[in-house]
């Protein structure tokens, strides 16, 4: 009966057909069934498969479904397989889950877009190639996961490609993770060429086997999965992508930029730990690049105005937070923190979107407030997710993180001071954003309104689940570890009670700045106005853009405009923000070979054979 | 005297198709304008028989005029790929050529010819049979790039594919002087045998010739220097005939340059492997790079033709029995891809507005959304995405590569792939993700015959994806008796 | 003095020279042409050479095959040097390069 979970992927599969032929034909009704209606129909078979793997015991919660033999290339033989063991089963659980839900309010939102086909259509693709991410039974479904998520990604952040930043944002987003592709691909290549195979449990078991803890191998293998991961899961140096992604419609920023593909990396990462506990260096490494992006997202949040920049900060941070505690070889704590991260973040962007609705497509914070009254359900429901993502007892993000940061108080001291001191910030600028968009007088003249019962259903219902995930895995009991065979967290009380009593004081410092006395029209921020250039340092995201703007795109671009000038279909203009322009100057040179005079053509054939019968000589 | 055994069984495919073409003269001669719809499927009709003669031949191993031919599965699969850019580009040129006043009958003869040309160079044994299925192919091809006078491009593009073809005919045929000096004869095996003997392999006969006849296969193929008039060429050329040159003259070039260095030229494996991961990384490096920066379809096609001749060159520079499958199925997959990719570009355009100008496909989505599916499919198979042809035949080239240790080589194809990405899918963003810019695409016409075209294409496409499995069966079934007939072959 | 196999692929390395050398200094289509005829000659120079060496007959087949090839070019190459002269007034060959890049 586990062979069913093929159908998991199918249903949305089919929805993307129906949508993408006859979606324009069916009209918006019934592609809102359609939509919807497949991601939920894959929810209810992911549940009863989920249901009753649990029922089995322990050591048989492993279920492989080869579909037929992919690519048998000799000794080379892969499967179109899947696998559905507790890892995934957490993974499917999640992506139909908070994707059905996402779908429902997706239907609100999109209500009267004219390609309302098309994005249903993108948004179930998505849904079916995220789940062929997580229920791959080897590294190169996992990589077909990994490249269609990432293409539906950037078909999604262009989606208003109208919009100049929204088609700019989709090219940063595809050259960033082309960077962190190259990783990958090497990386599978060359587990296949150490262990002579890419499945799963025989790379895995081979792996301890036959590799001593710190081998090269492994710490090669795994920095190339690392590159991989940086760039899905928005890591230092790679996380410039996520940040302008939010040009992409609201929804999609919650679905993918939050809760599910975002966190690829965090999975492959647990998936293969394998390997990664094979090599301790790669670990430190891991663990250092997570609590260094926790910090120095968590501290650009503290500045931004743009209430989805504020929170597509806190996501790179909070993805920093489950990098790190998969580093630290808390797989664990890391998935348990992707989970609650995936009620609450997405019902953070979920209200967010609820009030850029309201406020009709306005995405600055400094001209919200007081929407308290007009907006009860959004707000409500934001609170428990701002409390959940802030740490607040006993809401699910308390425990998530406690338990990331009492493995780091036992591991490593750096990291545990680089994760609180985010924590703190975290607080803060959640508070702050509260405050600022819900609190106070209205600071401009537009008359907010309640969204529609198909929006506000799914922020309740996310609500809850933001409130009580934490119960999944109370510390010392660990369900949640357990499931997933791991140790359960211990509690550590002093832990707790600083990274609580830092979250109660993050928030009261942010009431002390923005809800003491509510922020007025036209008046400077008043953290502004304290941290003087400091704040303006954070503001402008520590000139990460700039500085890249200045050492990289800026001399491409001169010299790109210098060159042809007649070509800048964006694709071209993004290469350049990624390839160091010596790149270009080389192309730019082969080009002027190509002269069209015969003549020359002939000498470089001849060249070619000069050279060749001189490498043949002199080897 | 005794007469040498003929055994015309080992050239059945050559001569079914050689016949055909005299037959399709004799028939325009005899029907003239009456028969002219039809011209094309009698065309495709006969390389379907060629086809099927080919695999019915499966196993046989016939071996024919004193081991001059051989036809063996290596060169079925070479056939069969001939027959499919064959036909998928027939199907798309009839009426390309109608709609430009350009159909004249013995375009069908010529390419058939040409065609011919390929399978003489897949199961020759002899480097005189070679440089005969080359000249077959080639001579041709040189009439049929400037079929579409007086348009000038088209006579450019002709005579600088004929005067540097030519060029590249005599670096061959030094080559195989220099060769035949240093071994005392022509035919593969007795190279081979002279190749024992340690002091032939190092005599500079020997390496000379081997680098010569690299350079006059390297041409055809378009690898990285001989490559220069591939972009020119193909630009100036009728679209189906660069759609035809792409894979066929390809296919015709890399089962040769196969043959010779595993037949003739295993112990002097470590000077040409070596040689070829220098073109193969000079190849790969070029044509991506190169391809970035077009503005013409037909350019940016060319150049990725030039940087997937890279790919197939990582198989043959693998030296392993790996990357001779991995290659022939590169072949295969491409064919479809490439013949398809063209064939968008032949459905969308129409006489004096050539479908060239990438920008031009914008918003390609909304009017046209089944070419623009397909068009996409292509692409996704071109850089090597998950489910389609292309990935599957890189992972085979790939770890030929691996297995043979060849780790910087591997990097700069990976490398180079991903770059790839940039110019393929930037078509994509176009076609989905902007708004149409003038009335490119708001009347097409789609006849049968590029119906069929592109049907064929991308289920051949998806089908290589998804289930490539059979095929390479098939493939590494070949390989088996390659393995015997090209490597190990002892008579 | 009898002449050696060495001597005459010297010289037929000396017509291969020369014909390349033809090829990437002249620009009149014909004369290029027949410089590319040319090293083909210095090809079958070889063969010949080598075959009367050997003492087969195999390489004397081969220059048969070349020769009628180069005939076939000739036919082909000629054609397309009146059409373009017919088009663009000129044989020489620096004057159609117009696709580039």
């Amino acid at each position: 009966m586990f062979d069913l979970v093929v159908l998991v992927i199918l249903l949305p599969l089919l929805g993307v057909i129906v949508n993408a032929f006859f979606g324009r034909r069916l009209g918006e009704r019934w592609v809102s069934y359609i939509g919807p209606g497949a991601v939920g129909l894959s929810f209810l078979v992911a549940l009863i498969l989920v249901l009753s793997l649990a029922g089995l015991p322990v050591d048989q919660r492993h279920h492989e479904t080869i579909l037929w033999t992919w690519i048998p290339i000799g000794n080379f033989q892969v499967d179109l397989g899947f696998l559905l063991d507790p890892l995934s089963a957490v993974m499917i659980l999640i992506i139909t889950g908070v994707g059905f839900l996402i779908h429902i309010y997706s239907v609100g939102y999109m209500h009267g877009d004219p390609r309302f086909a098309r994005y249903f259509t993108y948004l179930n693709l998505f849904v079916a190639s995220m789940l062929t991410l997580v229920l791959g039974n080897n590294f190169l479904v996992l990589f077909m996961g990994w490249e269609l998520v990432g293409l539906c990604s950037y078909l999604l952040i262009g989606f208003w490609f109208e919009r100049v930043s929204a088609s700019d944002a989709a090219v940063k987003a595809f050259v960033v993770n082309r960077i962190g592709d190259f990783g990958f691909i090497l990386g599978v290549m060359l587990i296949w060429t150490t262990f002579g195979t890419l499945h799963f449990t025989e790379v895995f078991e081979a792996a301890e086997k036959s590799l001593q803890s710190g081998a090269p191998v492994a710490i090669a293998i795994t920095l190339l999965l690392l590159i991989g991961a940086t760039g899905k899961s928005a890591q230092i140096p790679l996380y410039v992508w996520l940040p302008d992604a939010m040009a992409g419609p609201t929804p999609v920023s919650a679905l993918i930029h939050a809760a599910t593909m975002v966190t690829a990396g965090v999975y492959m990462m647990a998936r293969s730990h394998v390997l990664f506990e094979l090599a301790p260096f790669t670990g430190q490494v891991v663990a250092w690049i997570g609590a260094a992006t926790a910090l120095l997202a968590a501290s650009i949040g503290v500045a931004q105005y743009d209430i989805k920049k504020v929170l597509a900060y806190s996501t790179v941070s909070q993805l920093g937070f489950m990098v790190a505690a998969a580093g630290m070889g808390a797989f664990g704590a890391a998935m348990f923190h992707l989970t609650t991260h995936a009620f609450f973040k997405g019902l953070l962007f979920l209200g967010a979107g609820s009030v850029i609705h309201g406020v009709h497509d306005e995405q600055d914070m400094r001209k919200m407030g007081g929407l308290r009254s007009s907006m009860p359900t959004t707000f409500w429901t934001f609170v428990v997710a701002a409390l959940a993502l802030a740490g607040i007892p006993p809401l699910s993000g308390f425990f998530s993180k406690d338990e990331i940061l009492a493995t780091a108080s036992s591991q490593n001291i750096g990291i545990y001071l680089l994760l609180t001191i985010a924590a703190f910030l975290t607080a803060f600028y959640i508070g702050r954003q509260v405050l600022m968009v819900f609190f106070g007088q209205a600071r401009s003249d537009v008359h907010a309104h309640e969204s529609p019962r198909v929006m506000t259903i799914p922020l309740i219902v996310l609500a809850v689940f933001a409130a009580i995930a934490g119960f999944f895995n109370l510390p010392g009991v660990g369900s949640f570890s357990g499931w997933l065979g791991e140790q359960a967290g211990e509690l550590n009380l002093a832990v707790a009670a600083i990274s609580t009593l830092l979250a109660l004081a993050g928030l009261g410092l942010a009431w002390l700045l923005y809800g003491r006395s509510p922020v007025q029209q036209d008046q400077r921020d008043p953290l502004a106005v304290r941290l003087g250039p400091v704040f303006t340092l954070l503001e402008r995201k520590w000139y990460v853009d700039e500085i890249v703007d200045l050492t990289i795109a800026r001399p491409f671009k001169a010299l790109c405009s210098f060159l042809a000038g007649e070509m800048d279909l964006g694709i071209v203009d993004g290469f350049v923000n990624g390839v160091a322009w010596l790149v270009s100057l080389f192309s730019r040179w082969l080009r002027t070979i190509q002269t069209g005079f015969v003549r020359s053509y002939a000498l470089a054939m001849l060249l070619g054979a000069v050279l060749l019968i001189v490498y043949v000589a002199t080897r | 005297m005794n007469l040498p055994d003929y055994n015309f069984t080992a050239l059945t495919p050559a001569l079914i198709l050689s016949l055909w073409a005299i037959l399709i003269l004799l028939v325009d001669l005899l029907f003239g304008e009456r028969i002219q719809r039809w011209l094309s499927w009698l065309t495709v009709a006969g390389l379907l028989v060629t086809g099927a003669s080919a695999l019915s031949l499966w196993n046989v191993r016939a071996e024919g005029f004193s081991g001059m031919v051989v036809l063996d599965n290596f060169a079925i699969v070479v056939t069969v790929i001939a027959m499919i850019a064959g036909i998928l580009a027939v199907l798309l040129s009839s009426d390309y050529l109608v709609d430009r006043d350009l159909f004249r009958p013995e375009y069908f003869a010529l390419m058939l010819f040409s065609i011919t040309g390929i399978l003489l160079l897949a199961s020759g044994r002899n480097l005189i049979m070679l440089f005969l299925g080359l000249e077959l192919l080639s001579i041709p091809l040189y009439v049929l790039t400037g079929f579409a006078r007086p348009d000038v491009q088209s006579e450019e593009a002709a005579m600088k594919y004929f005067l540097l073809g030519a060029l590249a005919s005599s670096f061959l045929v030094y080559g195989i002087a220099l060769t035949y000096g240093a071994t005392g004869s022509t035919d593969l095996l007795k190279i081979r045998d002279a190749l024992q003997n340690v002091q032939v392999i190092t005599s500079t006969l020997t390496l000379g010739g081997l680098i010569l006849i690299l350079v006059g296969f390297g041409f055809k193929v378009a690898a990285v220097p001989f490559h220069m008039w591939t972009p020119d060429v193909y630009q100036g050329a009728p679209t189906p005939i660069t759609a035809y040159m792409s894979v066929g003259a390809k296919a015709g070039g890399f089962a040769a340059l196969l043959r010779i260095m595993y037949v003739a030229f295993p112990q002097i494996a470590s000077y040409w492997t070596g040689a070829l991961v220098l073109l193969a990384i000079a190849t790969l490096v070029v044509g991506n790079l190169l391809a970035i920066q077009q503005s013409s379809l037909k350019r940016l096609l060319a150049y990725s033709s030039i940087a997937h001749a890279g790919y197939i060159l990582v198989g043959l520079a693998a030296g392993n029995n790996r990357g001779v499958a991995g290659a022939l199925f590169y072949l295969l997959a491409y064919a479809f891809t490439n013949l398809g990719a063209f064939g968008i570009m032949i459905a969308l355009s129409k006489k004096g507005e050539e479908a060239d100008s990438i920008e031009s496909y914008a918003g390609l989505s909304s009017r046209q959304p089944w070419l623009a599916l397909a068009m996409t499919v292509f692409m996704l198979s071109l850089t090597g995405v998950p489910l389609t042809a292309g990935l599957v035949g890189k992972i085979f080239v790939f770890s030929a590569a691996a297995e043979a240790g060849l780790w910087t080589l591997l990097i700069v194809a990976v490398l180079t792939s991903v770059i790839s990405a940039f110019y393929y899918l930037r078509l994509v963003v176009l076609m989905y993700m902007r708004d149409p810019i003038n009335d490119f695409g708001t009347q097409v016409h789609l006849t049968p015959g590029v119906r069929t075209a592109l049907a064929l294409a991308v289920i051949g496409t998806v089908l290589l994806g998804i289930i490539p499995g059979n095929l390479i069966d098939f493939t590494n079934q070949t390989l088996a008796i390659t393995t015997q007939t090209l490597v190990a072959l002892v008579h | 003095m009898a002449v050696s196999v060495t001597n005459y692929t010297v010289l037929s390395a000396m017509l291969f020279t020369i014909g390349i050398i033809g090829v990437l200094t002249r620009r009149n289509a014909i004369i290029v042409f027949m410089s590319i005829e040319l090293m083909l000659n210095a090809g079958n120079l070889a063969f010949i050479a080598f075959s009367r060496a050997f003492g087969s007959v195999d390489g004397q087949i081969f220059v048969f095959f070349v020769l009628t090839v180069a005939a076939a070019e000739v036919a082909i190459g000629l054609a397309l040097i009146v059409t373009i002269f017919r088009s663009k007034n000129t044989a020489d060959i620096d004057d159609i390069s117009t696709m580039r890049g």
